[in-house]
Order: structure tokens, then sequence, then C-alpha cells
């Protein structure tokens, strides 16, 4: 048998040709063959959008860093916003601000949302309750959040004819819920069927199993959700705007309007004034750092899993 | 009561008893604020989409649907149309999702189908994750003074070469189409992704060892098993997006231009339903508010129609595959 | 093991006489899971300090039975119980019995070790807690966990969640959770399947040190086992005349008889291996 013909067997393949086997079959590798020569094509173009996509979460926190860090000191921590000729000034009331309204957010879902979830994954998940339920929350979680403050400042502002910081702990409130509920279910249906039965086989009734065995051990999922909707409630703006509006000064009541973080940089960055872009940036940073704090105290938790 | 039936067995030396008052009326209690509690979600939202409903419908009588059509918005005169907000919204939330779906479903495959190791993976995963953390407002700031100045010299060439063409029509000067849409895709890549992350997951093993079994190179196993297995989930992932874009406030609101006209053109500035609620809302008067009802309840609207819509999809998706099991 | 090979058990779903205090009475006629009927007209009593084992085929509702004794089967809401099942004199399905009450006094192990995610001092004290115990816990603690015998391997690490345990000693913790209470009546469900020869031999050690302080009700798949520690056995089997499988009991009387002279010509075939 004569040697087989490589060189033209390596055209053919090139042509995309499928080579008939004349004595053994070529089994190895052709990189520059077609198919081999897309996939490494599309191969490539995947990479580089991985990458682009890398680029704004970099470029974001670089401009963070080098923007707001160099304005960030104690007086832009406490004192209060400047006017617009004022130079220096701080952001204290807006970070107090949101901290109070998060804080309020907090308070009001997460208790709701827990005792709901109870509902939907142990007391009577079949039920059309159930059902309703957690379709509305898994809807709610696209609801936009403007919207939100629209329905407080119809129903709170409005009646209670002023803006204050407890609207806007409220409209907080309705846009974390959906997130604790999902996440508290979660949790809950990934405790053990046999963990839950032992609980029951020890005579316990069945608001003793779900708080005694349940809870506590669903409890690092549940927390991660609750503080992911944190992270969330920190960084949403809109619904503030109709709801705790905007103030120069420190919180001193519930009831009146108060400075966040969020809607200071939504005022500033629109202002032709350095100095108040420089306190935007400065805010931002702050901002993004709670959020990630959150987020990584999220991941941690979410991690003692057994 | 119940419990004193088994009082006569003899009890000595053990520990058991029946619940104490105290437990039956823990037991009752906490599951009676537990069935509230899922009581008070189905009411909030239901009171939420009758509150908003409720308070559009004077302006509703007042302009019926002409306000829908109409494209001015004149405070003095009283007259209100938001079709340029509604043009807005879905021509930017569609730009987004062409940019944002497209990126969001190559980082999916990226990151399902083997081509990062280990470590590597997991650190990807959290770069996607911390681009959905960043508050909307941030990204607002990061567009200003970032995104756009760098736009503008190519946003001004393409304007320049093809400005025949009616997507460069115009110039970009400041904030406009171009650069809210972009930052759009940006917030809404890490919605597509994540879900069509699952989707993929979804896909039984068995299917990719099939595809592979027949000596497809990695690529066309993506694209003519994976991808189309997957179909419908990555499906969901897209409408989902498109949902989330629709919604989306703070950052389109500094970047898109707040300017109540109607065009093809990237570059031109424009408005948006929730930007329109954004900007006008702080100053407005009774009349103005109520215009501002009705069109908050057209974006309610749309968006529930659209979650609901991608929600019927996954479900649809997943249900595929259980089936199957 | 008490065989009295004076009594002799007639008929079809024979039943020796039982020669101690009877703790609970069986008394099933028809068991349902929505229209199947799972078990038949069955009378299993459950002798004092004895170990009662229940044998049979796959299908033939021994575990069903088992739960029905301390109304775990309640949890499934298709599940229909008629018929009477007495303890000390009371029928816990009478209306007017409230199942967890009825948990309280019957300890269950069941067949997948089920340790609370909680440390094993906490696993074992949990039903001590539960029926608000005011004494010593630490005692009892210890106690229960002695007579599980696996004090000397826990004792230096209670605080160490349940779950760090090996199969083996996570059910012996289980037993030891069941038994802090010292209830009356311990019933397991196949506590064995889980657990590899080792562990499985001590767990049947244990039952046999248990049984002079607790009546236990064993159900196991594993014949050889029943030989070994159960005084009493009832063999179960599977009726499918009428379409579907449905479970009954064909004979009940000490396991030396059951196994070496049985009444019945379906439980010679099954001791003797001819079909499981």
């Amino acid at each position: 048998m004569s040697e087989p013909n490589l060189t033209a067997t390596a055209e053919l393949i090139a042509l995309g040709v499928p080579e008939v086997p004349r004595s053994l079959p070529n089994l190895n590798r052709a990189p520059f063959e077609i198919r081999a020569l897309k996939s490494g094509f599309l191969t490539a173009l995947t990479w580089i959008a991985a990458l682009l996509a890398s680029v704004p979460l970099f470029s974001v926190i670089y401009r963070l860093a080098i923007e707001g860090g160099s304005r960030l000191d104690w007086e832009a921590l406490t004192a209060l916003p400047p006017s617009a000729f004022e130079q220096g000034g701080g952001f204290g009331n807006a970070i107090v601000g949101t901290l109070v309204m998060v804080g309020l957010a907090t308070l009001m879902s997460v208790p709701i949302g827990i005792f709901a979830a109870i509902y939907l994954a142990i007391l009577d998940p079949d039920s059309r309750l159930a059902h309703s339920v957690r379709f509305l929350s898994k809807a709610l979680t696209g609801f936009p959040s403007i919207l939100a403050g629209v329905f407080v400042y119809a129903v709170l502002v409005v009646t209670m004819k002023t803006y204050s910081a407890l609207a806007g702990g409220v409209a907080l409130a309705v846009l974390m819920l959906p997130t604790v509920v999902l996440a508290a279910e979660q949790a809950m249906m990934m405790v053990p069927k046999k963990m839950k039965d032992a609980a029951f086989g020890m005579g316990c009734t069945r608001a003793q199993v779900i708080w005694k065995v349940v809870l506590p051990t669903g409890a690092p999922g549940i927390l991660t959700g609750v503080m992911l909707a944190i992270a969330g409630a920190a960084g949403n703006s809109a619904p503030l705007l109709f709801t705790a509006l905007f103030s120069g000064y420190y919180l001193t009541s519930l009831t009146e309007p108060t400075a966040s973080l969020a809607i200071l940089i939504f005022n500033f960055s629109g202002m032709p004034y350095d100095n108040q872009i420089e306190l935007a940036w400065a805010a931002s940073l702050v901002l993004v750092m709670v959020v990630l704090v959150f987020n990584i105290l999220a991941r941690i938790i979410g991690r003692q899993k057994h | 009561m119940a419990s004193h039936h088994f009082d006569h067995v003899d009890r000595s030396g053990s520990v058991s008893g029946p619940p104490s008052a105290g437990d039956y009326v823990f037991d009752r209690g906490f599951r009676g604020v537990a069935w509230l509690s899922a009581v008070f979600i189905l009411v909030l939202v239901v009171y939420i989409v009758i509150e908003i409903g409720g308070k559009a419908l004077p302006a509703f009588s007042e302009y019926g649907f002409g306000f829908l059509t109409s494209t001015t918005w004149n405070v003095q005169t009283g007259q209100f149309g938001i079709l340029p907000e509604i043009w807005g919204t879905l021509y930017s939330s569609l730009l987004a999702l062409i940019i944002g779906g497209v990126f969001g479903v190559a980082i999916a495959i990226f990151l399902t189908q083997d081509f990062l190791h280990g470590h590597l993976a997991a650190v990807f995963r959290t770069i996607i994750e911390l681009l959905a953390a960043i508050p909307s407002v941030v990204y607002g700031l990061w567009g200003i003074y970032v995104l756009i100045p760098l736009l503008r010299p190519v946003a001004n060439w393409l304007h320049g070469e093809f400005g025949f063409v009616p997507f460069f029509g115009t110039s970009l000067s400041g904030p406009g189409l171009g650069p809210a849409a972009l930052v759009l895709a940006i917030m809404i890549l890490p919605t597509v992704a994540s879900i069509s992350v699952d989707a993929l997951h979804q896909v039984p093993y068995k299917v990719k060892e099939a595809a592979y079994g027949m000596g497809t190179t990695r690529w066309e196993a993506i694209l003519k098993v994976m991808l189309p297995t997957a179909g419908s989930g990555i499906l969901a992932a897209l409408v989902l997006g498109f949902g989330r874009a629709l919604g989306e406030t703070m950052a389109l609101a500094m970047l898109i231009g707040n300017s109540n006209q109607i065009s093809l053109s990237l570059f031109s500035p424009a408005n948006t339903l929730a930007a329109l609620l954004a900007s006008s809302f702080p100053e407005a008067g009774p009349v103005e508010v109520r215009a501002l009802m009705y069109a908050a309840l057209v974006l309610l609207a749309i968006t529930l129609i659209v979650n609901a819509i991608g929600l019927a999809v996954m479900k649809f998706a997943t249900r595929k595959f259980e089936a199957e099991r | 093991m008490n065989a009295t090979p004076e009594m002799t058990a007639a008929g079809a779903a024979s039943a020796s006489a039982p020669t101690g205090a009877i703790v609970m009475n069986c008394q099933i006629d028809r068991v349902f899971y929505g229209d199947f009927l799972a078990v038949r007209a069955s009378t299993v009593p459950i002798e004092k300090n004895k170990i009662t084992g229940f044998i049979g085929p796959s299908g033939c509702g021994k575990s069903t039975v088992l739960r029905s004794l301390n109304r775990m089967n309640d949890l499934i809401p298709i599940f229909r119980f008629e018929g009477k099942v007495t303890y000390h004199g009371q029928d816990i399905y009478d209306r007017k019995v409230d199942p967890v009450v009825v948990r309280r006094y019957i300890g269950m192990v069941f067949q997948q070790p089920n340790p609370f995610a909680m440390s094993i001092y906490d696993n074992v004290a949990f039903g001590l807690r539960l029926n608000g115990f005011k004494g010593n816990l630490d005692e009892r603690v210890e106690k229960a966990l002695k007579g599980a015998a696996c004090w000397n391997e826990v004792k230096d690490k209670l605080k160490n969640s349940g779950l760090s345990l090996s199969g083996g000693q996570q059910q012996r913790l289980c037993i030891a959770r069941a038994i802090a209470t010292e209830p009356d009546v311990l019933l397991m469900d196949e506590p064995c399947s889980a657990l590899d020869p080792i562990a499985t031999r001590r767990v049947e050690e244990l039952m046999l040190e248990l049984k002079e302080k607790y009546t236990i009700a064993l159900v196991t798949h594993n014949m050889q086992q029943a030989t070994r520690v159960a005084d009493t056995t009832a063999f179960f089997g599977v009726d499918i005349s009428q379409g579907s499988r449905t479970g009954y009991l064909v004979e009940m009387g000490p396991t030396r008889q059951i196994f070496e002279d049985p009444q019945q010509k379906l439980t010679g075939e099954y001791v003797r291996g001819e079909f499981s």
C-alpha cells in the first residue's frame, strides 16, 4: 500500500471536505480546519464580550476611588450639603437619612416577608393563596421602583400632607418585600423533610417545628436574602423622590422630609458646580461601599450552610 | 381537653407531657400571623394597582386614549400626551435588550460551558453580580462624566460620516438615547446572564454528552444543541431583562436628556415614562400630578404585562424539563 | 425471648396470644392513601418491654402500620385510617385526641438518621426543652447519651453539630434524642438500613438493652435482624387478589415460632427466602 498522501489530505480538510479514510483515519488535531477556526473565532469573541462586560465595573470603581476618594474626608461625612456657590460642605445628613430609612424599611419588610414565606413554604404551599402570593412576589421583583414612590405618595404623603422619612421607609419596604419573601421561602424549602419529620415525631406543634427547627436551620439563607434586599434598598433613589424628597438638614423627626445619599447624588450630579459634583462622587463612593459590604456579607453568610 | 385522655398512664420518670396552653396559643397565633402576612402581600399588590389606577382615573376621563398618542406636554395649557415617552421607553429598552441581551447570553455561555476553571469562574461570576449591585444613580453619574465624554467623539464621527442613516441623524451634545441605552444595557446584563445561566444549567448533562459524543466542536454543541434546548429559558431571560429595562428610572433620568421628542437617532435626547415621572413630579401642581398618575398607570400596565409574559415563559421552560424527568 | 411453644395460632391472619401486658393494640379495619387500599384488616398487639418486629416484602404496609401507631401518617393529606389504635386503653384515633400529644408519649426513630442542625447537646435536649423540663438538663442529656451507647464518643464534643457525626453515630444520637424524655414506646422504622454492618450491630445491641426499659416496635426488611432482636414477630404479606397491592397481617407470634414453625404457608416461604 502506498503512503497516504498527506498534502492532498490537508488540502481537502482545509476545504471542509470530509476526508475519506484510505488506510487510517486522520485523528490528529487540525486547528486550521474550518470548523475549528469557527469555534476558535467564537471563543475569542466570547472572551472579548466577557472582558468588555467587566470594563464598566472596573471603570466605575476606579472613578469612584479617584474622584470620590479625593473628596472623602471627615467634613464630607459630617457636614451639611452646600448650597449653590458655597465651597466645602458634606453629606452627613444624607448618610443618616439613608440609614434611618433603610432601617425602617427593614423593620417593616423583614417580619412580614418571613412570616409570609413561612405560610408559602411550610403551612400551606399548595393553596391558592400561596400560589397567588408566590406569583405576585415574583412579578413584584420587576416592579419599577418609581411606582412604589408614586403609590406611597398617593397613600401617605397626601394624607399626612407632608413628605416624610416614614413615607420613604415605607416605599423602600415595598421594594424589599418580594426579595425577602422569595429568599426566605427558598431557604425554608431547603430544610430537609426528614428534619421536619423528626420534629413532628417528637410531638412538636406546627409552630414549634417552624420556630425550633425550620427557622434556625434556614437562617443563613434567610439572612442572605435580607442582606441583598438591604443592599438594593440603600441604592434605591426613585421612590424617595416622591416620599422623602430632600432636606438640607439633619433628620429630627420621622415625619419630615430627609436627605438621602441617592437623592443627593441625583441632585448634585446635574449641577454646574464643581464642588457639588465632587461631593456627588464622594457620596457615590460611600453608597457603593455600603452596598458592597452588604453584598459581601450576604455571600459570606450564604456559605455558612452545612 | 384532649390532653387529659392520657393522664391515667403511669408517667413516673417520664418527662413527656402534652403541650402547655401557652404552646397551643403560640401555635395558633404563629400560624395566624403567617397567614395574615401572606394575605397582606396579596392585598398590598391589589391596593397598589387600585390606588394608582384610581388616581389616574380623573386624568383618563379627561384625556382618554388621546393621552397615549399626543406629543405635547404643556402645563400651562393643560395639554398632556405621553407618546414621546412611550416611544422613548420602548426604544431605549429595545436597544438595551439587543446589546445587554447579546452580552448577557454570551456571558451565560462563558460561565456554563467550561471556558473557565474553578476559581476564575467564581471571580467572574462575582464581577457580574457586582455589576448588578451598583445603584442606578451611580451609573447615572458615571454615565454623565465618563461615558458621554467617551462616546461623544465616536458619535459625532458617526454622525459626520453616516448622518444620512436615521440612527445617526443627530449629533451628541450631551445626554441622549445612545448613552442611556448603553448604561441600561449594562444594568440589565446581569439579569439576563443569571437567568440564562440557570436555563443552561437545567439542560440535562446527557444532552451535552450526546452532542459531544457525535463529535461536535465546542461551539457546534453550544449553538446547535445547548442554546436551542435552553431556548425557552433564555427567552424568559430576555423578556425579564426587557421588563427590568422598562422600569429603570434614575440612570435614564440623568442620561436621556428629558426632551419630549421622537427620533430614531441614537444620539438625540429623548424621554421615558419613568424619567418623566422622576423629573416632573417634584415640581408638579395638581393638574400635572393627575396627568403624571395616568402616565404611571401606563408604565405599570406595560411592565406588569411584560413581566407576566416573562414569568409564564420561564414556567413553560422549567416544566419542559420536569416532564422529561 | 419469651418463647412459649404451647401457644399455637389458628386460621388466617393468625397471632399468638400475647403473654405480657399489652401497651398498644393496633386494630386496623382499612388504611387508605386516597383511593388506594394500603392495608386491610389486621390486628397487631404490642407487648410491654418486648421488641415486636414487623417483617414482610416491600409494599406490605409494615411501615404504614408502624407510622399509624404515632399518627405520623397524618402528615400525608390523603391518608385515611379506619380502625382503632388503643394506647393504654385509649383510642389514639379518637376525634378528640391531639396527635401532637400522642407523639409526645411515643417516640420514633427513622430510617435515615435525621439529627437537627444543632449541637449534639441541643439535639438530645430538644425533647426535654419541648416538654418544659425544669430539672437538671445536663444530667438527663448524659443519661440519654449513655443509654444510646454514644456518651464516650461524644462527651468531649457536645457542642459540635449533630451533623458532623458519622452515619451510625447520627442514628445513635437520634435514638438518644428519642429516649431522653423516656417515652413508653419507641417506634423504629428500619433504623439500620442506612448503616454499615458494624454500626448496625451496635444499634442492635442497643435495642436489646433498651427493651428493659422501653417497649419497642421495629420495622425491618432484614429477616436475620428480626431473629436477632425481636421477641415477637409480625409477618405482613401483600394481597394482589383484588388487582392492587394491599398489605395485611399474615401471621404473628414468638419469633422462634415464626421462623422455625410457621403456621402459614406464605410465612414459611418468606422466611425461607423464597421471595422477598
